[in-house]
């Protein structure tokens, strides 16, 4: 298994990783590149908490707009170094996870609209007027003095790394498969002694600890937000739909996912605007209908085993 | 260890909303025997399964395994004491492959699973030329094997089969019986809870004969067919034969 997760990390992350590291010194649009390291990141957090345990995160901005008004509180009032404010991004999404473990019991359709409804619950929150002093409310947050584009998408790649590693190691260890085994059947998981409730715990915080980190690497890099731009419930259909589009509970699935669907996006979305809803709707429809587990199974239907 | 079981169950109550499904239920078993649960259905005896390894918390009464109290624990912590058992309709993880439903529980069974090798244990169920399938592509008796194989993964001292026997031939009926009784030699408590007789009669030392919730008979099948109340609520049920 050790030999497993050295060979994907090096052959998977690593590669990736270099590239994304690369790419800003030969394309000029850098804040596209930004954009793209960070649905990596968010998808493979999706990838973490539905691909292993069948949680579908609709809410899961929720922790990436906490991460990013953690970054934005701790560097406007205490004056903290950004890389320090980031840490405080992903701890801010961490406790904001265990406030909501108790989701954790509903399971399908409920869970997702629960986590739904409380991700707008943190948003309004966070909007609110009375709480200016502290967030700015609605009128939004201002952080020039940490701006740094290059330091922020460094540290973006930091943390897509970090996650990468998280799911190889869900992906070949038995930690992994018990969180599988809680997703496929928790009572049959239960008596193969698995600690049910105190894996999806993990699975989730873990989740949330990905978003929140990514949310304070993204409020580094623009500087300048509002609530609604954070809170965007485009950033949990992005990134569920890229990690479906995939196929979780792999390691690639997301990956490709993302930089097929979200390069389609940016490709027509600049070019010809008129027509890429069209072509995006029927991609979306097409996978849903031919391949529900995603472009993997092209693979895995035929046997292959797809990391 | 107690002298008289392993696991004791004493005056237990299930209730489901207003309905008792075990009344005060009471039986025990010991190491290294078979004892059969048997009943017409919905008499209670997947109740009592469930009820025993976790995954119900008694309304009332008493299980205690080892003279512990064990009522209301979580299952995982019962695998770790070493409590196992199969499902009725059986569980398994449909997309993990075979040895992958079998690793999981090597891995967190937690009773120094030492000896037992995965794919030992799927030879001996004739399971291993699907090692690598997923559990899905099994059919129900090989699922409900594969339920078996996952228990023993975790080496129990208390094994609860929940109607193992149901859809096997007469050859694997043989086969299987063989191997629960080699498995109560080496010293682990069996409860076998099935409607055919001509097994129980093969496999088990003593039977309960449960009805309503409550245990109506204890001792030997051969005596329990006799008895005019055990006759009245099976031999007028579906399960004559
Ligand atoms: N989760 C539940 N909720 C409500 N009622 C239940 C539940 N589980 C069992 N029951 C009821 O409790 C009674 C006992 O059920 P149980 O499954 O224990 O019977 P059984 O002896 O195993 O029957 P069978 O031989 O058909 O498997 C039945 O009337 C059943 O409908
Ligand atoms: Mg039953």
């Amino acid at each position: 298994m050790l030999r497993d997760f050295i060979r994907h990390f090096s052959l998977i992350v690593v590669p990736l990783v270099a590239v994304f590291a690369v790419l800003p010194a030969v394309y000029d649009n850098h804040l596209l590149l930004f954009n793209f390291v960070i649905f990596l990141a968010l998808a493979q957090g999706v990838n973490i908490i539905y691909g292993f345990t069948g949680y579908l995160p609709f809410g899961y901005v929720g922790f990436f707009g906490a991460g990013a008004y953690g970054f934005a509180i701790v560097v406007m009032h205490l004056n903290a170094p950004a890389l320090v404010a980031v840490a405080i991004a992903g701890l801010v999404a961490v406790l904001l996870g265990l406030l909501l473990t108790p989701l954790l019991r509903l399971t399908g359709a409920y869970f997702s609209i629960a986590n739904l409804a409380a991700a707008l619950a943190v948003l309004h929150f966070v909007a609110n007027p009375a709480l200016e002093a502290v967030t700015r409310g609605p009128y939004g947050v201002s952080l020039t003095g940490t701006f740094n584009p290059t330091m922020a998408y460094a540290t973006a790649l930091g943390i897509l790394a970090l996650t990468l590693a998280i799911v190889v190691f869900l992906k070949n260890s038995s930690f992994g498969l018990a969180l599988q085994a809680v997703r496929e059947d928790p009572v049959s998981a239960a008596m193969a002694g698995v600690p049910v409730v105190r894996m999806r715990v993990i699975a989730w915080l873990a989740s949330a600890l990905v978003a929140g980190l990514a949310g304070g690497a993204f409020a580094w890099y623009v500087s300048v937000f509002y609530p609604d731009n954070v809170f965007s419930s485009e950033f949990s259909i992005f990134a569920i739909v890229f990690a479906l589009f995939g196929g979780v509970a792999t390691i690639v699935g997301p990956i490709i996912g993302v930089l097929i669907l979200y390069g389609v996006y940016n490709l027509i979305g600049f070019t010809t605007p008129q027509y890429f809803q069209l072509i995006y709707g029927l991609l979306i429809m097409g996978l849903v209908l031919f391949l529900p587990a995603g472009l993997v199974s092209l693979a895995t239907r035929r046997g292959w085993h797809v990391p | 260890m107690s002298r008289d079981g392993v696991l004791r169950v004493t005056d237990l109550v299930k209730r489901f909303g207003g309905f008792f499904a075990l009344g005060g239920l009471s039986f025990h078993v010991s190491p290294g025997e078979i004892l059969g649960l048997v009943g017409p259905n919905g008499s209670g005896k997947t109740t009592a399964i469930n009820v025993i390894s976790g995954l119900y918390a008694p309304d009332g009464g008493s299980v205690t395994f080892d003279d512990a109290a064990i009522g209301g624990t979580v299952s995982h912590k019962l695998v770790h004491l070493g409590i196992n058992r199969t499902f009725q309709v059986p569980k398994p993880f449909l997309s993990l492959t075979v040895r992958q439903n079998v690793e999981v529980a090597r891995a967190y069974g937690g009773r120094r699973a030492g000896a037992t090798v995965t794919d030992d244990l799927l030879a001996e169920y004739r399971l291993a030329e699907y090692a690598d399938r997923p559990a899905a592509d099994l059919n129900s008796v090989q699922q409900k094997l594969l339920d078996l194989v996952r228990a023993l993964a975790t080496r129990p001292r208390l094994l609860l089969l929940d109607e193992l026997a149901a859809g096997l031939n007469p050859t694997e009926l043989d086969w299987i019986s063989s191997k629960i009784k080699a498995l109560a030699q080496r010293g682990t408590a069996i409860i076998v809870v099935e409607h055919l007789m001509g097994f129980i009669a093969q496999v088990t030392d003593r039977v309960i004969v449960m009805n309503a919730g409550k245990e109506i008979f204890e001792g030997t099948l051969a005596v329990a067919v006799q008895v005019p109340q055990v006759i009245e609520v099976f031999l007028g049920g579906e399960h004559a034969a």
